[in-house]
């Protein structure tokens, strides 16, 4: 079927506009960025079409990569359920969102820069999703992560934006490092990488063994997908254009450590402390940066704290063993958490840079389309019925109540918060009367028509897209409860975060203030982020710093590897000293020396009897 | 070779090689230098015809013309050199040829 030309398309993009791409109109570039992903989708839908059903996993073999004893990796591409769900939500909000960008990136500079790096990482993403074998998946891993740093970074005249792709891709390092130990340990014990022999054979494995492959893979995943203790990169992410964040960091490459997680399913299931550990570390982030979120001004940052609440939840959903409600939750993300990073891009573009909530406020009126499509990803996001996140949030939180109540009243708070955060910054920039200075303009046809179908898509993508009825065969459905109150319950909390969210900022817009005042010092704790960047900075950061400075420049570089280099250069000079002195320039010391050598061999060969 | 003991001839080279050798290191003409070296050649030729002689075997013939062969080119090549270094020095004085030290 050739699934092969599902990357290599944007790959194509990539490369015309990487090397022509600066000699080149804008608007060829945007035709050939654009185009690429389009025939990739398209070529998506047309494999699909042509696979069936999927019942059974469609692998196609390219090439041998590596051969080395009994390790042999392939260049390896499948597709199965699982994957045919991710090359949708990939190639099809990928579409959109390159759309979008043709308008967003239209006054500013690194047109064909911008855009061959996005046609990059679409290509690492395929290459992720398509891997039929860890090492082929590690890739693409690898290559978002890349595409990310360049994108963070692409306005790389400032130092802000620099540094934020520097942290994205230190931390990810981190992550990567334990990716990277489980790839191995899957090599000891499996003695392969491909996914289906590693699966069949992870019956037959200790679960001690896959309990630490799985806990590494957690840690990768962590990673990659913002989780505790790593998620600190994806906030600062937020210094890459719009566009980006809504495709790199809200609907694909942060996704990917939940697709790895529901990928590694068989290993995992069998390893119920690590999944306990996924459940646990999903619950608490997703607790966590909601309440960070609550007090952002940054209309950015607040959905970057959301979007990792949201991706806690698909860790909880595949924690407590529901793996499908976790990538339902990762398509119904996708499509409203695109649609709230594209308009608030939009708002963004409209007031020429202004990222501030509290200098915004009665947009509402003046972009009405924008105002429109947020509130659809709004009221998705928020879980309202019968929209898209209500689907996949209530299957997670359905999930959490079997496996452990708790973990479901967590949920259900952060729920009750995710509405009141959203809704404050909806409230806050498009309600009350404008702050700010600038004449704020709608944005153009080819920015609104992206944020509709997004919008349309959060509506009803839910009800649409029945993921974990799709993705049965691979992940078995959880026991259907005929209970409906955690249902009701957490819609109760959704619409209170809501109305909340009305009461404080646009009923009574003093009572956030008074409020502030009066718990001051958790206000403070909150607003700062609880201080982990400072904390990593101090307990992680400057350690390291100032140990490579004094331990490992000054002590090791300078004394050790300097000094043996620099050791070795001035023996070598001292011996030459001394041998110089032979080299006196008269023949006949020369032919003496000569003499003494001759009588020394005889006496050698004839006294002492050869040299044996 | 009868009368005339082995040990004769061996002598007989030794006392050449050791008065080339005693040319070589002592003298300062570079030309009785040369002569010197000719000299240590032909009395390791000497023994290598005597114990030819004496073992019956021809491979001291062999190795004695190759020694001569051997001399003559380095009579060629070295007379050109000396004739060379007196043209650029005016001296045959072999201590004051040294400008390859440094």
């Amino acid at each position: 079927m050739q699934l092969w030309l599902i990357p290599v398309f944007p790959l194509t993009g990539f490369l015309l506009n990487g090397i022509f791409g600066r000699r080149w109109s804008k608007a060829v570039i945007h035709t050939i960025a654009v185009g690429s992903v389009l025939l990739s989708f398209a070529w998506v839908l047309k494999t699909l079409a042509g696979l069936g059903d999927l019942s059974a996993a469609h692998t196609e073999q390219y090439f041998t990569w590596i051969q080395s004893g009994i390790l042999h990796v392939g260049m390896d591409f499948t597709v199965d359920r699982l994957t045919a769900v991710m090359l949708l939500v990939v190639t099809g909000v990928g579409l959109v969102i390159h759309i979008y960008s043709i308008g967003y990136m239209a006054h500013e500079g690194g047109y064909q820069r911008f855009f061959a790096y996005m046609n990059l990482f679409m290509f690492f993403m395929l290459i992720l999703v398509l891997a039929a074998n860890y090492l082929v998946m590690f890739v693409g891993w690898e290559g978002v992560g890349l595409c990310s740093y360049l994108l963070i970074g692409f306005y790389f005249d400032k130092k802000f934006a620099t540094n934020a792709g520097n942290k994205a891709f230190i931390v990810n390092r981190i992550g990567d490092f334990g990716f990277s130990l489980a790839l191995f340990l899957i090599v000891v014990h499996f003695g392969t990488l491909d996914f289906g022999a590693v699966f069949t054979a992870a019956g037959g494995k200790s679960e001690g063994t896959l309990t630490a492959i799985a806990l590494l893979l957690l840690v990768g995943a962590c990673g990659k997908s913002a989780q505790l203790p790593l998620y600190v990169w994806l906030p600062d992410a937020m210094a890459g254009p719009t566009p980006v964040s809504a495709l790199i960091h809200a609907a694909t490459m942060v996704t990917a450590g939940v697709y790895m997680v529901a990928r590694s399913a068989a290993i995992f299931t069998r390893a119920p402390a690590a999944m306990e550990a996924v459940a646990i570390v999903g619950v608490a982030t997703a607790f966590f940066a909601a309440t960070i979120g609550m007090l952002q001004n940054d209309i950015k940052k607040v959905f970057a704290y959301s979007t990792v609440s949201q991706l806690g939840y698909m860790f909880l959903g595949a924690g407590v063993g529901a793996f499908s409600a976790g990538i339902y939750h990762l398509v119904t993300h996708a499509f409203f958490k695109a649609l709230l990073f594209l308009a608030s891009g939009s708002v963004i573009h409209a007031l020429s840079g202004e990222q501030d909530l509290r200098n915004m406020g009665g947009l509402g009126k003046k972009i009405p389309w924008t105002f429109a499509t947020m509130l659809c990803a709004g009221v998705a996001i928020a879980g309202v019925p019968p929209f898209a996140g209500f689907y996949s949030k209530d299957a997670i939180l359905a999930a959490a109540n079997n496996h452990a109540p708790w973990m479901y009243w967590v949920g259900v708070i952060t729920a009750g918060m995710t509405a009141f955060y959203v809704f404050r910054a909806i409230f806050m920039a498009f309600l009350g009367e404008y702050r700010g200075k600038g004449h704020p303009h709608e944005s153009p046809a080819v920015m609104l028509v992206p944020l509709v179908i997004l919008g349309a898509l959060s509506l009803v993508g839910g009800y649409l897209f029945r993921v974990p009825g799709y993705l049965a065969p691979l992940f078995p459905l959880a026991v259907e409860s005929h209970d409906i109150s955690p249902m009701l319950i957490s819609v109760a909390f959704g619409l209170g975060g809501i109305a909340l969210a009305w009461v404080f900022y646009v009923v009574r817009p003093g009572l956030p203030d008074q409020l502030a005042a009066t718990f001051s010092g958790l206000y403070k704790l909150v607003y700062n982020k609880y201080f982990v960047d400072e904390i990593y900075g101090a307990v992680v950061v400057t350690p390291v710093v100032s140990g490579s400075r004094e331990v490992l420049w000054k002590g090791v570089d300078v004394a050790v590897i300097d000094g043996a280099v620099n050791g070795a250069g001035n023996r070598a000079r001292g011996i030459g000293g001394v041998l110089k002195l032979l080299q006196s320039g008269n023949i006949r010391s020369y032919a003496t020396w000569v003499l003494l050598g001759g009588v020394v061999l005889l006496f050698v060969m004839g006294v002492m009897g050869g040299l044996r | 070779m009868t009368g005339v003991p082995l040990s004769w001839y061996l002598i007989l080279s030794a006392v050449l090689f050791s008065l080339g050798v005693a040319g070589f290191l002592l003298r300062r003409n570079v030309i009785t230098v040369f002569m010197s070296i000719e000299l240590m050649l032909n009395g390791v030729n000497l023994s290598f015809i005597t114990f030819s002689y004496q073992l019956r075997q021809v491979n001291g013939q062999i190795f004695s013309f190759l020694v001569m062969v051997v001399a003559a080119a380095e009579a060629a090549v070295g007379l050109a050199i000396i004739l060379t270094v007196f043209k650029n020095r005016a001296t045959l004085n072999i201590d004051d040829v040294s400008s390859m030290k440094d």
